[in-house]
């Protein structure tokens, strides 16, 4: 059973088992002494966690396909929550659905493991692609602001996150201690842990606000509180789930730790912009699917071209 | 057997994946008959997601009423609006002055159906809130003690407005507000549902779509 996996991996997936779990446990305990208080919020974002946790161990365990097909259908999530948000012509229907039908190709060519059309298929030929195709409808009105606004969507939603899939289909050899599947383990993984941990940090130890602006709840002790946290964990991971050496993986960390920030708080300008408090309702007690992985969409690319540039 | 069936291979799997329902106030949602649901009307999928939203075990129960000069237009469509759907035919333009256009409404009621009623009578221009018809004060005169839930649906007339044969995905906002009840007269029970269903669309983000 599971021999595409490596050991490593299961482990790394009983760990996460075991800290759902504790936090489970540790709700249930509170709830029992503080009977007054309401733990609503915590109990439904604990109880989406284990949803989350499941549906993704369930596709790792199950096969590298049915893991790309469970990053292929996040990025439709993704996308279909950002094009439900921002304003949209009704002339470019049919220039949705053109988008939406890049999230089959782009996981395919994941799946076949062309780098050179999974890198260039969304940044250059849908980029020309749709433009052309609302040329052909011809309204002009808000053109650019429509174009705009698809080509950040698809880069972010679906080219950005399928970097995360693209480790599924990284040579086996060259990562003997977890190979594809400990690559993504490390990177979600860590991204996940790097947003739970800036949170709490910033909850205990938070005073100065980092970009009010933005997001207001944001605080420096939270960010580096979490990045230092997030930097110990990869370089304690690492060699069990990559290939990366000690100092690569410290490098790892902090690119993990910084950019998440940044992915979580663009997608926050984002949400302001329109003027939404949560992206939708997808998950309880987080909000919707673009709340969750808000991080990720930088994480993703970064980490893999850091870790691609190193090691492949 | 037939409308299970085809709810559970085909409009399931299209209402809460291809779309993605956000319910707001999912406890107003009625759970039991008889009981009557009206919402806005801009796609052919308003009826089928208002139909999933009832509890499984009610689904045979639901009644959408439905135009009976669009749905009667050809037998495969007569054919599929009564044995799938389960529709309440409606005449749309009366001729007949002695027949009571809302009988079939009403025995349904009685039996202890949901009746789906789209007030604003046809699809409309997309995502626009048209003006209401008033068949539905009518009845809820008659049936002064039977709840009628007002719901404001929102992204369906993105998805599959009138005259697309392409359902694009967008997530659907459902809103779904606490149930009225026959107020005494028929203009103050009209400006009663409108209110309702106006402020219920203002509970949620609609982002422009021109």
């Amino acid at each position: 059973m599971f021999s595409h996996l490596h050991a490593s991996v299961l482990y790394g997936l009983g760990g996460i088992l075991s800290v759902l779990v504790v936090a489970s446990t540790v709700v249930i305990i509170l709830k029992r002494r503080h009977p007054e208080k309401s733990y609503v919020e915590l109990s439904q974002r604990i109880n989406s966690w284990w949803i989350m946790v499941g549906v993704f161990s369930a596709a790792i365990l199950l096969s590298r396909t049915a893991s790309i097909v469970f990053f292929a259908f996040v990025s439709f999530l993704a996308l279909k929550e950002y094009f439900s948000l921002i304003p949209t012509r009704r002339a470019d229907r049919r220039v949705l659905f053109w988008a939406y039908l890049a999230i089959p190709f782009q996981y395919y060519w994941v799946h076949l493991e062309w780098y050179g059309m999974f890198i260039i298929f969304i940044p250059v030929y849908l980029f020309l692609l749709l433009p052309m195709r609302m040329v052909i409808i011809g309204e002009t009105k808000e053109f650019l602001r429509a174009a705009g606004m698809l080509h950040w969507g698809l880069m972010t939603m679906v080219f950005s996150l399928s970097h995360a899939a693209f480790f599924l289909a990284l040579s086996e050899e060259k990562n003997p201690a977890g190979g594809g599947a400990g690559l993504v383990l490390f990177l979600i993984f860590l991204t996940q842990f790097n947003d739970v941990a800036q949170f709490i940090w910033g909850k205990l130890t938070g005073r100065h606000k980092i970009i009010p602006l933005v997001s207001p709840n944001k605080t420096w002790e939270g960010f580096l509180g979490g990045l230092a946290t997030t930097t110990a964990l990869a370089a304690l991971l690492a060699p069990h789930l990559t290939p990366l050496t000690v100092p690569e993986s410290l490098l790892a960390g902090l690119l993990i730790g910084c950019s998440g920030f940044i992915g979580d708080v663009t997608i926050s300008a984002l949400k302001r912009d329109i003027g939404v408090k949560d992206s939708g309702s997808l998950l309880p007690g987080h909000g919707g699917i673009l709340d969750r992985i808000d991080s990720l969409t930088f994480t993703a690319p970064l980490l893999f071209h850091f870790i691609y540039y190193l090691h492949y | 057997m037939l409308q299970q069936l085809f709810f559970l291979l085909i409009v399931r799997p299209i209402a809460l994946i291809v779309l993605g329902l956000n319910i707001r106030h999912r406890e107003h949602i009625p759970a039991k008959g008889p009981a009557i649901v009206v919402s806005n009307h801009n796609s052919h999928l308003d009826t089928l997601v208002l139909m999933t939203l009832l509890p499984w075990s009610l689904l045979k129960s639901a009644r959408p009423v439905a135009a009976q000069d669009y749905f009667f237009q050809n037998t495969l469509l007569k054919w599929f609006a009564l044995t799938i759907m389960h529709i309440i035919p409606l005449e749309r333009h009366i001729t007949d002055r002695s027949h009571d256009p809302l009988a079939g409404c009403s025995d349904a009621l009685k039996q202890g159906d949901i009746l789906i009623l789209f007030p604003e009578g046809s699809r409309g221009e997309p995502e626009q809130l048209g003006t209401f018809k008033t068949g539905i004060a009518h009845l809820a005169k008659r049936h002064p003690d039977i709840p009628i839930t007002p719901i404001f649906l929102h992204g369906l007339g993105k998805a599959l407005p009138k005259g697309e044969g392409l359902l694009v995905p967008f997530f659907c906002d459902v809103f779904v507000g606490e149930p009225l009840l026959w107020t005494g007269d028929k203009a103050g029970f009209m400006t009663v549902l409108e209110t309702a269903i106006k402020a219920l669309a203002e509970e949620g983000h609609l982002p422009a779509w021109e």
